[in-house]
């Protein structure tokens, strides 16, 4: 299943490289990345594919949350369809 | 993939505009429920509800968490109750309202609709036994919502329903009293109404419907006032043009979450119903987007050209994006539960009359609106009637849900907490229409109803 991360907050030293080793560590597989600063305002948008993840969805998703907490950041997971479903015809 | 800014910007409509499905809701038949025995009949309406419904909500709450969209809710919608109840040797129908509210409860649902009647032209012995039995049922349930259509385009207006709802409503408000009048907050008055509406409180599962169906409603004011804050000062052209295209977007988003849960559940899909639901909540109130437009107050001149925009703004928008539209599909206008028309109804720039003229253009009609509570049963009547007659010309659907709230007088204000909001107690016309209500018999359908 594909999915996109989001990852939005106060930019900072390593963020790419923690959400990123907690992504390997589930086994979730980074297709795309999109990554900007505006004003030390951190966005990034992945595209990921969950197919051969180690844990469910729901599990991704808290551990995820649960990193962001740590960071003091906003990481969310969603399926891809709903942006599909809202910018393709 | 998807670009980096559109994702962001449908991150920014969740979290601050209050992007989010309104509605899952089931709709099932309780045909095969008829008993002689109005026991064993609630009995079979309690299992057949559970057992259709049964993974209703875990369902819903799956694809929220997946797809990161709010559902706000999950409901259940049933055949009129007056048609499953008719076989039942009682004349009391209470018993099957409470089967219906303990199964809502089961199944976790917060609301389920369809203690109703169709009695458009006349009524049978069932709708009579259901209408008299509909105060007590909305005093003794939580959850249960009631409807009766009163009249349609091609039947006319059924006067004698009429002014016998205006007596119900009034009863319904008495039995309820401690809570605001809040049963008549679930009691509907209907002109054409719909079969496959799955908003509350009118939501029932039509006659033409399946076995078992899925039908979800979209909502999006706020994304609508965010994407009118953007055009500010543009022409009408341009205002029309970009209500269609967030209408378009939310109603994809709406698409998709049916087709998802009609999969998961194993139920045929039914509709789609882009309607523009508002909240209480502060930036998701559809009169905030008619003042967006240029209007000072709600309810001012110009409200109603300016709505009448936006409901086809809305529809023009939508229909595209999903396979079948249907249910009410527009701009709802509930005063309570709409932030800036409590704001602009407790200023008295909202009134009644502008309030009517709004339910020509809305997509349905006088909803949730708190009048006096020794306001005469003849004159909630006779409200009731002008909706339906507008309605029935118009060939759109109307409905009426006024809370005559015991106690209080114009001035004052109603809490019904939650979703229902607060509403100032708006005045109406003192003068009577006794002696027009009390002539029943049917106001005959219009010539434009003879279509074949």
């Amino acid at each position: 299943m594909r999915a996109i991360v989001t990852v939005a907050g106060h930019d900072r030293v390593g963020i790419i490289a923690e959400v990123c080793s907690l992504l390997a560590s589930l086994n979730v597989n980074i297709l795309d990345i999109n990554q900007t600063v505006m004003q030390e305002f951190f966005t990034m948008t992945m595209l990921v594919d969950t197919s051969a993840a180690s844990g469910s969805f729901e599990r991704i998703k808290k551990a995820l949350a649960d990193k962001g907490e740590a960071m003091a950041l906003s990481i969310r997971i969603q399926q891809e369809d709903i942006f599909n479903a809202m910018y393709r015809i | 993939m998807i670009s980096h800014s559109d994702i962001i910007r449908t991150l920014e409509m969740i979290d601050h505009q209050h992007l989010d499905i309104r509605t899952i809701t089931m709709g099932i038949s309780l045909r095969d429920c008829a008993d002689p025995d109005v026991r064993r009949c609630a009995e079979k309406i309690y299992d057949k509800i559970t057992r259709c419904a049964d993974k209703l909500v875990e369902t819903g709450c799956q694809i929220e968490n997946e797809l990161g969209i709010p559902i706000v809710h999950k409901r259940i919608s049933v055949t009129p109750a007056a048609l499953v109840a008719e076989a039942c040797q009682t004349e009391d129908y209470v018993p099957i309202a409470r089967a219906m509210d303990d199964a809502a409860k089961a199944c976790g649902v917060n609301f389920i609709g369809g203690f109703s009647a169709l009695v458009h032209k006349g009524c049978t012995v069932g709708d009579r036994r259901l209408i008299g039995s509909i105060p007590e049922a909305l005093a003794v349930t939580e959850r249960v919502c009631s409807s009766v259509n009163v009249a349609t385009t091609r039947a006319g207006i059924n006067m004698d329903a009429v002014a016998q709802m205006g007596r119900v409503i009034k009863r319904t408000a008495e039995l309820t009293a401690e809570s605001g009048g809040l049963g008549c907050a679930k009691l509907v008055v209907f002109s054409n109404a719909v079969e496959d509406n799955p908003f509350m409180a009118g939501a029932f599962h039509g006659v033409g419907e399946p076995e078992c169906v899925i039908n979800v409603g979209v909502s999006g004011p706020g994304v609508v006032y965010h994407a009118l804050k953007g055009v500010r000062g543009a022409s009408f052209d341009v205002v029309a043009e970009t209500v269609k295209k967030t209408a378009f977007q939310i109603t994809r988003m709406g698409e998709l979450v049916a087709q998802e849960a009609s999969r998961r559940l194993g139920v045929p899909f039914g509709v789609v119903d882009l309607s523009l639901a508002p909240t209480p909540a502060k930036g998701d109130s559809v009169a905030r987007i008619l003042e967006e437009m240029g209007l000072e107050t709600c309810g001012t001149h110009g409200t109603t050209a300016a709505l009448a925009l936006l409901n086809d703004a809305v529809k023009k928008g939508g229909v595209m994006a999903s396979s079948h539209v249907g249910g009410l599909s527009g701009a709802f206008i509930p005063v309570s539960e709409d932030e800036g028309m409590i704001e602009a109804a407790a200023g008295g720039t909202l009134c009644l009359d502008k309030l009517e003229a709004m339910t020509c253009v809305c997509s349905v009609g006088l909803d949730m609106i708190a009048v006096p509570g020794d306001t005469p049963a003849e004159t909630i009547s006779a409200i009731i009637a002008d909706e339906a007659a507008i309605g029935m010309v118009n060939n759109k659907t109307t409905a009426v849900r006024v809370i005559p709230v015991p106690g209080k007088t114009v001035g004052d204000n109603v809490e019904f907490g939650g979703l229902l909001g607060s509403a100032p107690v708006m005045p109406l016309h003192p003068e009577s229409s006794a002696a027009f209500i009390a002539r029943g018999g049917r106001i005959p359908a219009p010539l434009h109803s003879l279509r074949n």
